[in-house]
């Protein structure tokens, strides 16, 4: 019992300890103050910094290119990762060696290696400008790798014998693969594509390095701001953040509870 | 010849995709790292590096920041990973979640916040700029430490543990003798996902320590603003220390495939 008290109390303070900062953006985000943390004499409690946040061109201009980077980035990726499991999970073992390992590659390489050998490959050898395709090819070497692992596990989860099986009733290949290993596949589909775009969301240095000067996506203007000091409307929209990643967290939460209870149900009417 | 369709071309896209953006650029910077600005073979950029005045020391501290962020998320992510999978204290899959949760708040946003907290508590880059960077490292590789450490410790064998308290060892014997190396697969792939990109770092050595502290990330983007070629160079070793760690994981993580993808 005292044990139990104990991994729980330890549990819930690191939990507190990684969210204080947050949390102490999103009180001052409904405050007036200048600084994070002090009260001045005259600081109240305000929504202002909400309708600041939207009038802040640059800032909102940073959101839309990170999220219209991080979605084109996670379909390029999508398409070009599935595809590729699929194709080497029925190449000939040594030829499958070989993509295994060079997929291992971008997964274990630190980005700046990735960020810069692109950079020096567009704009040295090929004597190119940085401009949005530059920046989302950065984006998919970053993340199509994960798309692959995503989709691999569940093609080699498949049962071989239906695609056979739809070859023998007649199927075209082509139309044997989108009916019946498609379907198969489609949950590994999509945890590749949101994993996809949460990384190319986080990303701050493939951008910093492929990004055409004046585009900024939220990372790099955040970073750009360090030595004006970063406006005060962030703090709101990081509360929005937060409260989004919350939402997506409790319908999850939500979701597997009653798939849980579905299946429950399902189970104990098959042993009637 | 008639063209016949094989599963296996539908790769061919990813196929060209990696050769072309992952692989190539590889040897792009194998080559520069070697040549001068005219192309020819040089070992200027190598000469340049070890002559530098900082850039070693530079390497150096990264080092040292690295290792000791490793240390200190596995000492406190180690426990957590273990609560977390253990039946008797959690049943909840949310409270995991809300360990990997502040990874969706952008990173650089999560740097400023505890920026603010740290100078709220007095703590900033003009007094203890080693202090604060450390924090700052900590808070942001935790939830890269306890998610592959939690993931190996649900596989883990459990009637191993229960035999060993069966046959008499004390509570440390069965921590160091059985748990540890059961879990050491995860113990090293979680060290390897905080310490490559440690030693990269940029951002949040520049946020919390106002340019103070330089790690080898901000070192390497600063050699490739003036010249590729010890940019370059640089980034070469970096990829000795990754083909290191690459051979170290490995060894001992067969079939850990896929540690960040187990969040969905």
């Amino acid at each position: 019992m005292v044990k139990k008290i104990i991994a729980k109390s330890y549990l819930y303070f690191i939990l507190l300890l990684m969210y204080l900062p947050i949390f102490l953006l999103i009180v001052f985000s409904f405050l007036s103050s200048q600084t994070v943390g002090f009260i001045a004499e005259g600081d109240h409690f305000t929504f202002e910094l909400y309708v600041k946040l939207f009038q802040n061109a640059a800032a909102m201009n940073a959101l839309l290119n990170t999220m219209l980077l991080a979605i084109s980035a996670a379909i390029v990726s999508t398409v070009i990762g599935s595809l590729g499991a699929i194709g080497v999970f029925y190449m000939r073992p040594k030829a499958k060696q070989v993509a295994e390992l060079a997929t291992q590659l971008p997964v274990i390489n630190a980005e700046i290696v990735m960020a810069l050998s692109l950079g020096i490959l567009f704009y040295v050898v090929l004597q190119g400008q940085p401009n949005f395709v530059t920046l989302m090819i950065g984006h998919v070497v970053l993340t199509v790798a994960f798309v692959y692992l995503s989709v691999k596990p569940k093609l080699q989860q498949m049962d071989p014998s239906i695609y056979e099986a739809a070859l023998d009733l007649g199927a075209k290949p082509g139309y044997a693969l989108w009916k019946v290993v498609f379907p198969e596949i489609v949950p590994g589909i999509v945890s590749g594509f949101l994993l996809a775009f949460t990384l190319s969301l986080d990303d701050f240095i493939i951008t910093l390095f492929l990004k055409r000067p004046g585009f900024d996506t939220l990372s790099t203007y955040v970073e750009n701001r360090l030595r004006v000091g970063l406006p005060p409307e962030i703090r709101s929209l990081t509360t929005l953040i937060f409260l989004t990643a919350v939402l997506v967290l409790v319908f999850n939460g939500f979701k597997t509870k009653t798939a849980d209870k579905k299946k429950l149900i399902a189970h104990k009417t098959e042993e009637k | 010849m008639k063209f016949r369709f094989q599963r296996k071309y539908l790769s061919l896209p990813y196929i060209l995709f990696l050769l072309f953006f992952v692989i190539f650029p590889v040897f792009v910077i194998l080559f520069y790292s070697f040549t001068n600005r005219d192309g020819q073979f040089s070992l200027d950029a190598v000469k340049l590096f070890f002559s530098s005045p900082e850039k070693p020391g530079v390497l150096l501290l990264s080092l040292i920041y690295a290792i000791a962020n490793t240390v200190i998320c596995l000492l406190i992510g180690y426990p957590i990973a273990m609560i977390l999978a253990n039946k008797k204290y959690n049943k909840n899959v949310v409270i995991v979640m809300m360990f990997i949760m502040p990874m969706w708040i952008n990173f650089v946003i999560r740097t400023w916040a505890t920026r603010d907290l740290l100078f709220w508590m007095g703590i900033n880059s003009g007094n203890y700029p080693e202090v604060a960077v450390m924090v700052g490292l900590v808070y942001n590789y935790l939830p890269f430490v306890i998610l592959p450490l939690y993931t190996t410790m649900l596989k883990m064998d459990k009637s191993q543990i229960e035999a060993s308290q069966d046959l008499g060892a004390t509570p440390a014997q069965t921590f160091f003798k059985v748990i540890i190396p059961m879990t050491m697969p995860g113990i090293v792939s979680a060290a390897t996902m905080v310490f490559m990109p440690t030693i990269s770092s940029q951002v949040i050595p520049n946020i919390l320590s106002d340019y103070n502290i330089m790690l080898f990330g901000e070192a390497i983007y600063e050699a490739y603003k003036t010249n590729w070629n010890l940019g370059s160079f640089m980034s070469l070793v970096m990829l000795l220390f990754i083909g290191v760690a690459l051979f170290v994981t490995r060894k001992f993580a067969k079939s850990e495939e896929g540690k960040r993808t187990a969040i969905w």
